[in-house]
């Protein structure tokens, strides 16, 4: 008790607004977000939106972009930027329906450019929606029993659960819980449906936000859930990840991880990405409280000054590991058990076909940087289409941006194949491990943030990495590469064996020494390089690694052994 | 009368010996009137007749033993767009004057039609607009003078002078109609109408010349001719530039405004008029004197198998047949004058036919699909000189371009917004002469021959004036001009723009300057109309009709109506919408609302620049 009044309160919610940063007015006097929307909908001026309602829409999973790639051109014409919007679809675990399928496939031709995006965190993202076909692109996703709600914005963004499919039973249990977790978390203001759906306003007695209030929280907030022995959700850049913990294959609790984050500024050296510290075990019942507490804290004694500082990491490291955890406790009523052994091998994603424990089968396709188009010679959009119209199971987006056929009876199995076959889908087979483990964010033209090229790069660099490979004999060895534009880190790359982040175009930061399977945050190695320097770096030190490892070392692992960065125990000494 | 050319193939020789000895022949005054004559007969009967036949066609002057007493009022009323018209009437009023006729000028703008029936002796001169209606600014007189209302006129004289381009199916319609008119309500001709094509200064002047010397009071007559006679050819102070003198501006800059995607091209063309001295005002236009496409002169000289310095002698003196081809002569489109020149060198019967009374619609047709390159090239006249081949072209005209910025936010600069005319014909790539110019040959630093082409009729209210603005497409450049002065000015008056295009993402031309004036409060209201984003299609009557009633309001408000762009169907469209709206919104009947308009255009408060 008497901790908490020792505790510096005059950066969070208790102060009043003038005293926090501008988003926080903004979010209070938004009238629970309904801002001026409306009129920024109706405003045929422009293709953008009042800025504010720009930040508004967030929370709506629509964010405002315009095409970086002629940004200049239009300049000059004196034409405003090609703006548009990039919605991002909720979609707890990553699971969809071929029918849900087969409507994102139609939205994207119709309004999208042509092209769906599978993201980092399992969900669909549909890119160059004007604003007028803003409404039918959502009131489409409705018809599917989708939304966008929370995909952005300061609240709890879409929940992540493992895929691994092959524990059939348990992943069914703990993805049904991811849904049910999101769901309980996700605003509840009524203006998604009235700006969206055009639905009347109805006054409810009660609160609009019971948990939120009008300012929501102080920044994003993150869930996942991990099946051990998969870490491909990356639990330890959650703000709250889950671990669950079973036992004879029956979900028994989790433990409970907390302050992960991966989001940094260059030359702020305040930022820095954490990975999420264990804080004990709760036994499967007691899941909800349980994000509520956490939740309540942050949102509670989080930052509302600085948004480079609101992150939970950040409030963590501030008040102490120590005192949030009792501080959770206290709000739970009851003490955390201590966690529970668990162990994971990897957080990439398992390729091909594998037969679950019920004799279901389930194909992971490899979709290079999660990009769903066709191309002259590769018609990926039309090939999962026609899957989609013969498929009778679910799909399952993986968070390394892939695509997982899942749920097939071993009856079905020729057909997918055939058309796998068809549409030249099953190509993984000849596909390098490195180019399989590889993540690349979206970056330009779209990203508003981006520095330098990402998800249209990679795909090159790694060509040029393979033949790297090949000389030293490490076609097959699985090693993760991240790339992302910016340090944002939205490919997770500072937990990746070999990550690369934008810095200005053609030029990167180069980490190394990240753990296989998600347990540590890589180091910096070359500052601010262009390809040659990378491609140098790389040459060299995965020619030692090829000579000098040891056997099952991981490249992670050995880039710390052999001394090129110094292991980074903590996030906060990730700059040092 | 001195030695006269043979002018080719324009006669025969026996012809030309009748000519040649009646001119000889002639006194002065005399020949100036038979020029004036043989001018006024050319574009009735296309080809001189012989001397013969002058001989049975009724004189020109009716009523000539009657020389008018010195007391008699000349009026000369001129209807004008683009200011030709306007020029030859008030050079008309200043010849009669230096020949002792009292003569006034008037402007069938503001002509107060109560005073026709007073009216003695009355040349008109107007143009022809849009398709083969009134300038814009005489609309209200000839509805007047067509009307039921118009007076007989039996104590009038009057002659036509017509300006229009042959190119037009109505060729000098306008004029037509009022010499029609006219004689139905019982005014007598002074003169038969003469339609002068685009190249009009010499026939005119001497339709002119021998029009003053009829009317003037016989004593004066002989004293004054020659100096007036020379005062027509002499040109325009070189100081000021003019169609005929135009100032090199050099080109700033030259970009395409339409984004990527864009089914148009529209570009946006900033000229520098720095030391020229030329100013204009909002509404105004440039006239660029363009020069044909050089790949276009090639393939001319190559179907005519001619060479480029053959040496012709034109009305500007002697030149190499390349130069004249490139900077001197029409060589794109073919004028009902040329088709009669090649029927008859090559005597071609396809073309023979065309000549009948009856084809006008498949000669009108046959000029739209047909360039001059086309005719040569399908009905060849092989061994054909250059001096015969020029004699049926028409000189190069100008053409005219509203100004898209005020000097008062761009100092000694003049920009355009053009749209380059492209189509395809008979398999071959076609360029509009001037549009194809300014687009492709005048990258930076290259210089364009320019004038100001003022238009009083388009220009802006005092700045407490609300004025709606309708324009689709380059229609909205002088509202660019418009909208620059205005804020210049810090103008109190409200504005309100309605644009049209096809698709809002590429073709909303000049869309940033127009939100920030938005924003600045300068742009009151702003209405889009894009016509291929959705369906419906939307236009900008049909933006006009969904404001109608603050439209309207505007209106009954003092707002002056300006229109710009199309004239084929935006205009006439915008025309109807603006009817229904007042009818609707004024509680009146579709004929009051059409008088309603009409009386706005009278009081200069409706405005049209269409093209
Ligand atoms: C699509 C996606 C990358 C991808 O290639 O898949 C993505 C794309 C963007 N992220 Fe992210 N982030 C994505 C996962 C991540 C992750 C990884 C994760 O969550 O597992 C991170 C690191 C973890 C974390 O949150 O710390 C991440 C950290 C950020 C940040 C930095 C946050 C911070 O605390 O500093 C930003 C910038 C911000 O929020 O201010 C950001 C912002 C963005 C925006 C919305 C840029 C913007 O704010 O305007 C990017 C949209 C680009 C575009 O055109 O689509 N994104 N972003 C991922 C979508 C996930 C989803 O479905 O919700
Ligand atoms: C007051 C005024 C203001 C103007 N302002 C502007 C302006 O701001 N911006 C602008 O772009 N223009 C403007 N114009 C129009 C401009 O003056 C020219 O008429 C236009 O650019 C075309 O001229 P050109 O020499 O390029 O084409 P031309 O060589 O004159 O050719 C045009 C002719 O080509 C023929 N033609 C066109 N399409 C076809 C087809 N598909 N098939 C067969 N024949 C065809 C038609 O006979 C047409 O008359 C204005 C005109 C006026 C009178
Ligand atoms: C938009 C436009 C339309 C025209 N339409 C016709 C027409 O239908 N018939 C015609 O004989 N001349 C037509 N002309 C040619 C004009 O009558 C000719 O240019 C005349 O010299 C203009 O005289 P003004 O300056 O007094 O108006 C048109 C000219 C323009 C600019
Ligand atoms: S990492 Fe940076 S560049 Fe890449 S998507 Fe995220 S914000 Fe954009």
């Amino acid at each position: 008790m008497e901790v908490k009044t020792e505790t510096d309160r005059s950066r969070d919610v208790s102060q009043p607004l003038d005293k926090l940063g501008s988003d926080e007015t903004l979010k209070a006097n938004s009238d629970y977000l309904r801002g001026t929307i409306k009129q920024s909908l109706a405003d045929d001026i422009t293709a953008a939106v009042a800025a504010n309602d720009a930040k508004l829409m967030k929370f709506f999973g629509i964010y405002q972009q315009d095409d970086r790639d002629i940004r200049d051109e239009r300049r000059r014409q004196k034409l405003e930027a090609a703006f548009s919007f990039m919605v991002r679809v909720r979609l707890p675990g990553g699971v969809c329906s071929p029918g849900q399928w087969l409507k994102l496939d139609e939205l994207g031709r119709a309004y999208c450019g042509d092209t769906l995006r599978l993201t980092t965190r399992q969900t669909f993202q549909l890119h160059r929606v004007m604003k007028h076909d803003l409404r039918t692109v959502i009131q489409g996703l409705h018809d599917v029993q989708l939304d966008t709600k929370a995909a952005c914005g300061d609240d709890t963004r879409g929940v992540m659960c493992t895929v691994n499919p092959d524990l059939s039973k348990l992943h069914a249990e703990v993805s049904a819980l991811a849904t049910q977790a999101s769901d309980h978390a996700v605003h509840r203001t009524g203006a998604y449906s009235e700006i969206w759906y055009g639905a009347e306003r109805q006054n409810k007695d009660g609160p609009e936000e019971p948990f939120y209030g009008r300012t929501y929280m102080p920044r994003k907030f993150k869930i996942g859930f991990a099946i051990p022995p998969s870490n491909d959700i990356d639990v330890y850049s959650q703000d709250l990840g889950f671990i669950a913990i079973a036992r004879r294959g029956k979900l028994k609790g989790f433990n409970v991880a907390i302050g992960g984050g991966l989001g940094r500024t260059d030359q702020a050296p305040k930022t820095y990405p954490r990975l999420a510290s264990m804080i004990g075990y709760i036994d499967a019942d007691k899941l909800f409280p349980t994000i509520d507490a956490v939740m309540s804290v942050q949102r509670d004694y989080g930052d509302r000054v600085d948004r480079l500082h609101a992150r939970f990491k950040y409030t963590i490291d501030e008040k102490g590991l120590d005192w949030i955890k009792a501080e959770i406790e206290r709000r739970l009523g009851f003490a955390l058990e201590p966690a529970q052994p668990c162990t994971f091998t990897s957080n990439g994603d398992p390729l091909g076909w594998i037969k679950g424990e019920d004799g279901r089968e389930h194909c992971a396709l490899f979709i290079e940087n999660g990009r769903v188009i066709n191309t002259p010679d590769h018609p990926m959009m039309d090939g999962l289409r026609a899957i989609a119209q013969v498929h009778k199971g679910t799909f399952r987006i993986t968070p390394n941006q892939s695509l997982i056929i899942s749920d097939v009876g071993p009856e079905d199995r020729p057909a997918i194949e055939a058309l796998m076959k068809e549409y030249g889908l099953d190509e993984f087979e000849t596909r390098s491990a490195l180019r399989l483990n590889a993540m690349a964010c979206v970056a330009l033209p779209t990203c508003g943030l981006a520095m330098a090229e990402s998800e249209r790069y990679l795909p090159d660099l790694i060509t040029k990495i393979e033949t790297l490979l090949d000389t030293h004999g490490l076609k097959d060895e699985p090693i993760t590469l991240r790339m992302t534009g910016c340090p944002n880190g939205c490919a997770r790359p500072y937990i990746a064996e070999i990550g690369l982040t934008g810095r200005a175009p053609g030029k990167y930061n180069l980490y190394l020494g990240g753990g296989f399977h998600g347990e540590r945050l890589n180091k910096m190695y070359l500052e601010n390089v262009g390809e040659r320097a990378i491609l140098e770096a790389l040459d060299k030190t995965l020619g030692d690694y090829a000579r000098d490892r040891k056997p099952g070392e991981h490249f992670g692992d050995f880039a710390i052994r052999a001394g090129y960065v110094t292991e980074v125990k903590e996030g906060r000494f990730f700059n040092d | 009368m001195t030695k006269l050319e043979f002018p080719g193939s324009a006669l025969t020789t026996d012809q030309w010996a009748q000519v040649n000895q009646l001119a000889t022949s002639l006194s002065q005054e005399q020949a100036i009137w038979i020029s004036g004559y043989f001018a006024g007969l050319s574009h009735q009967a296309r080809t001189l007749a012989s001397a013969s036949d002058i001989a049975e066609l009724s004189p020109p002057f009716q009523n000539r033993p009657a020389a008018a007493p010195a007391t008699r009022l000349l009026t000369v009323l001129f209807g004008s767009e683009t200011g030709n018209s306007k020029a030859l009437a008030k050079s008309l009023v200043e010849k009669a004057k230096a020949k002792g006729i009292e003569a006034r000028l008037a402007d069938m703008a503001d002509y107060k039609t109560r005073g026709l029936k007073d009216e003695q002796d009355l040349l008109v001169i107007t143009s022809t607009h849009g398709e083969g209606d009134a300038p814009q600014t005489a609309v209200g007189f000839f509805e007047f003078l067509e009307s039921r209302k118009a007076p007989k006129l039996p104590q009038l004289r009057y002659a036509v002078l017509a300006l229009g381009d042959s190119t037009y199916e109505r060729y000098c319609e306008a004029g037509k109609r009022i010499d029609r008119r006219f004689e139905e309500l019982g005014a007598q001709r002074l003169a038969d109408r003469i339609d002068c094509d685009v190249d009009y200064e010499d026939a005119a002047d001497a339709w002119i010349a021998a029009v003053v010397a009829n009317l003037a009071p016989s004593t004066q007559t002989r004293v004054s001719v020659a100096p007036t006679t020379a005062a027509v050819q002499s040109a325009a102070p070189a100081t000021t530039f003019d169609k005929k003198h135009p100032f090199q501006a050099g080109v700033i800059d030259n970009i395409v405004l339409t984004g990527r995607g864009s089914t148009k091209e529209t570009r946006h063309i900033e000229l520098s008029l720095a030391d020229s001295g030329l100013t204009y005002q909002p509404g105004d236009a440039l006239g660029i004197v363009p020069s044909n496409d050089p790949a276009l002169v090639a393939a001319m000289l190559e179907k005519l198998s001619l060479s480029a310095d053959t040496p012709v002698t034109l009305k500007q003196g002697t030149t190499s047949l390349g130069e004249a081809f490139a900077n001197t002569l029409e060589i794109t489109a073919v004028t009902p004058r040329f088709l009669d020149h090649w029927a008859d060198i090559t005597g071609a019967s396809e073309l023979q036919t065309l000549r009948a009374s009856d084809q006008r619609e498949a000669r009108a047709a046959f000029q739209h699909n047909h360039h001059i390159l086309d005719v040569v090239s399908r009905f060849p006249a092989s061994g054909i000189d250059a001096a015969q081949f020029v004699a049926g072209l028409r000189p190069l005209q100008p053409r005219l371009y509203s100004i898209a910025s005020s000097l008062a936010a761009a100092p000694d600069e003049a920009h355009l917004t053009v749209s380059p005319v492209r189509y395809t014909l008979h398999d071959l790539p076609r360029t509009g002469v001037a549009s194809g110019y300014l687009a492709s040959r005048t990258e930076a630093d290259a210089t364009v021959p320019v004038y100001i082409q003022s238009n009083d009729h388009f220009h802006l209210p005092d700045d407490d004036v609300p004025i709606l603005m309708i324009g689709a497409g380059t229609g909205v450049a002088p509202y660019r001009a418009f909208m620059q002065e205005r804020e210049a000015r810090g103008a109190s008056g409200r504005s309100w723009l309605f644009f049209g295009e096809r698709n809002f993402r590429s073709d909303f031309l000049y869309q940033v300057e127009w939100q920030e004036l938005l924003k600045n409060g300068a742009l009151s209201r702003l209405d889009l109309a894009f016509s291929r984003d959705a369906a419906p299609k939307t236009y900008v009557q049909d933006r006009l009709r969904r404001q109608g009633r603050d439209v309207y309001a505007w209106l009954e408000e003092g707002a002056y109506l300006y229109v710009c762009g199309d004239s084929a169907h935006m205009a006439p469209d915008v025309h109807t919408a603006l009817t229904d709206i007042v009818a609707e919104h004024g509680g009146l009947d579709r004929d009051e609302a059409g008088a309603y308009l009409s009386a706005l255009q009278r009081d200069r408060r409706y405005r049209l620049d269409v093209y």
